[in-house]
């Protein structure tokens, strides 16, 4: 069977100048982008990019800031208009389209995603969704109907009448992506739609995308300097350089067989800077007793908190064990004294544990795990399933 | 030492007055008919609103501005004190010649938003209209008033007429300005989305450019309506009549009793006009979603 490809993209340049044919000339003749800019004042934003694009699946773009990777991605609905080069829509060559076709094709069949969200702010979340509808002239009803609709995709159901400052990062967001949905599109662009977010939110999103991706089978170019990002989301992952691709292949053919050092060190440093640590995941713990507490004042610390260990500090936060709700009570209907009966052998680890080190500890952990401060303060507690859920 | 070095030598100077004087004079003969349809219109205008103003029982426009204040300020006693204001100049004797004053304040303040809100939007799309027009604009607000008073009382004789126009001139400006300013800042990614989804220029324009740039331009219209403000005297020196006549027949009296009253009057509309202004832009930016 052969492929179904939806965007096809070949020999794709963009220069910035005046003097692009001398520029041309250089860039044929192997020079680097640089010196092209230094002899002609020109700036190439992308050279002879070509690749293709599938129907239903996600297609990464990943590169560093200035390697092209935004121009590139508006060039596929023309808000830039290439300098060279083809691209077609199922097979037409879109930049033969009228202004009308052009109008249409945005219209229809391609929507974008913005870094910055590029949210209307006199506009609540209803008006901002429904806009892409509005501008093609759909019934009031009907567009707030679909737009209702979307909201509810994206989990912002009972947000409609917010006005956008209202809303966090992730939220805006949401109706970032519930707007560009509404129009039912073929393909979404993507540009950098969860690089402004914080990492914990920033995981969410990439989830909550994939699962909203699962149901409706989009077409998704999506651009990041995120690796990570790039190999978890992406079927098939392009990496740019200075305007140019340097590989395409499936997250794992790329890891695997990096095409050069650049890919690899790419590869390899990215990886370092976006991993998570132990205070990413903590929690406060809900239940904090001090040694020379009454043992029955222990009880129902935990009972009102519907817990059954507690966490022992001094009164300097210093960590000093758990207790069991079934040693309390044996504490109390003995009367023994609580620090007896405190378990020490308890599992820590310090806040800036990374993520995949807790992981083997947390399993055989018998409680949540005591996360502390290089003063052995308590910090938060880590239960086994936050781990699990945020790896 | 010769003396052309010492005087700047009379052989090198122009003098360009009579030409310039006879041509207006000509031009003025010659489009009589013309500039008395434009004056007739100007006087009907603000005798109308002169008269609307009038028709409102004094009593009634103190209530209506009380209740504006309260609404904009949220403060009860800011309304009252507005009120207290108007009451002030009713007292001092001023009513009707406030009325004749606000008249043409409103005439030339819509006649500057009418003419300033598309040339500002022109401004800001057209980068090529803007090289053009934002000299023009300096000039307007650095030519000092009387030089292009005069061909204004040429063409129109004494009276509201010139103005008006003196008026809308300098006032005009702020308004140009700030609708530009207010459309050239539109968040540049806003603009992109805005196109990516598919809307025509037009569309960009009304359904974005301008919501998005409402707040500045509601800062023009306050601006505007101050400007207009400042050349209540100017405006008596050509004949129109109001507070700033009577400031003006004061001043040439030198009766400094007969000035303050005015004057102070002229402080109150506008402390209440730009305080009643700025709290409609501050509305918007709170409330940004209506």
């Amino acid at each position: 069977m052969s492929k179904d490809v939806i965007i096809k993209v070949e020999n794709l340049c963009k220069l910035y100048g005046k003097n692009k044919a001398e520029a041309t000339e250089l860039m044929k003749r192997g020079a680097d982008k640089d010196t092209v800019y230094k002899k002609t004042g020109v700036t190439v934003a992308l050279w002879d990019v070509s690749f293709e694009v599938e129907r239903g699946k996600i297609f990464v773009i990943i590169g560093l800031s200035g390697s092209g990777k935004s121009t590139l991605i508006r060039c596929l609905n023309l808000l830039t208009k290439p300098t060279s080069g083809k691209i077609y829509f199922e097979g037409e060559d879109i930049q033969k389209f009228s202004k009308q076709q052009i109008l249409n094709y945005r219209r229809n069949k391609i929507s974008m995603v913005f870094q910055n969200f590029g949210l209307m702010s006199h506009r609540n979340v209803l008006n901002n969704v429904a806009y892409g509808l509005e501008v093609k002239n759909v019934p009031r009803q009907l567009r707030e109907n679909k737009a209702r609709e979307m909201i509810a995709l994206v989990g912002l159901d009972g947000w409609e009448e917010q006005a956008i400052s209202n809303l966090s990062g992730g939220m805006k967001q949401r109706v970032g992506l519930a707007r560009a949905l509404a129009s039912d599109p073929d393909v979404l662009l993507m540009d950098e739609p969860f690089s402004a977010l914080d990492p914990l939110v920033r995981r969410e999103m990439q989830f909550e995308l994939l699962s909203i991706q699962s149901k409706l089978e989009k077409t998704i170019i999506f651009i990041t300097h995120d690796i990570n990002e790039a190999f978890k989301l992406g079927d098939t992952v392009a990496i740019m350089r200075d305007g140019k691709i340097i590989q395409i292949d499936t997250p794992e053919r790329m890891s695997a067989r990096p095409a050069d050092d650049y890919v690899r060190e790419f590869i390899e440093s990215a990886d370092k800077t976006q991993i998570l640590t132990a205070k990413h995941v903590m929690i406060r713990p809900k239940c904090l007793v001090k040694p020379k507490d009454m043992p029955s004042q222990a009880i129902r610390e935990m009972g009102a908190n519907d817990v059954s260990t507690a966490y022992v500090v001094d009164d300097k936060m210093k960590f000093l064990g758990v207790i069991t709700i079934d040693d309390a009570i044996l504490a109390r209907d003995k009367n023994l004294p609580m620090p007896s009966l405190i378990k020490t052998d308890v599992y820590t680890c310090h806040e800036d544990t990374i993520l995949s080190e807790i992981l083997s500890i947390a399993a055989e952990s018998k409680y949540p795990l005591a996360v502390l401060d290089s003063q052995g303060k308590l910090k938060g507690i880590i239960s086994k399933a936050a781990v699990l859920s945020s790896l | 030492m010769k003396d052309y070095l010492l005087k700047f030598p009379d052989a090198w100077q122009f003098d360009v007055n009579d030409v310039i004087d006879n041509g207006i004079k000509a031009f003025s003969r010659n489009h009589r008919e013309f500039f008395n349809i434009i004056k007739k219109g100007v006087v009907f205008s603000i005798h109308g609103i002169k008269d609307f103003l009038s028709f409102i029982p004094w009593w009634l426009f103190i209530l209506i501005i009380v209740l504006i204040g309260c609404r904009v300020s949220r403060k009860k006693h800011v309304g009252i004190l507005y009120g207290a204001m108007l009451f002030f100049i009713g007292s001092a004797g001023l009513w009707d010649h406030m009325l004749q004053t606000l008249s043409i304040i409103i005439a030339s303040v819509v006649l500057s938003v009418l003419l300033g809100f598309p040339i500002g939007i022109l401004l800001a799309l057209k980068k090529d209209a803007e090289r053009i027009v934002r000299p023009i604009l300096d000039l307007m607000q650095t030519m000092p008033t009387f030089v292009y008073l005069i061909p204004a009382v040429m063409l129109f004789g004494v009276g509201i007429t010139p103005a008006l126009m003196a008026t809308t001139i300098y006032a005009i400006v702020p308004m140009i300005r700030l609708t530009s300013h207010g459309i050239d800042q539109v968040d540049k990614e806003v603009l992109e989305a805005a196109t990516a989804f598919g809307s025509t220029t037009l569309q960009t324009l009304v359904k974005v450019q301008i919501p998005q740039a409402l707040p500045t331009i509601m800062t023009g219209v306050n601006q505007t309506i101050m400007m207009a403000m400042s050349m209540v005297v100017t405006c008596a020196i050509i004949g129109a009549e109001g507070l700033g006549m009577e400031i003006l027949v004061a001043t040439n009296r030198t009766e400094m009793g007969k000035a303050l009253m005015p004057g102070i009057s002229i402080v109150f509309i506008a402390v209440i006009l730009d305080r009643i202004t700025q709290g409609l832009v501050g509305d918007r930016e709170r409330m940004p979603n209506e």
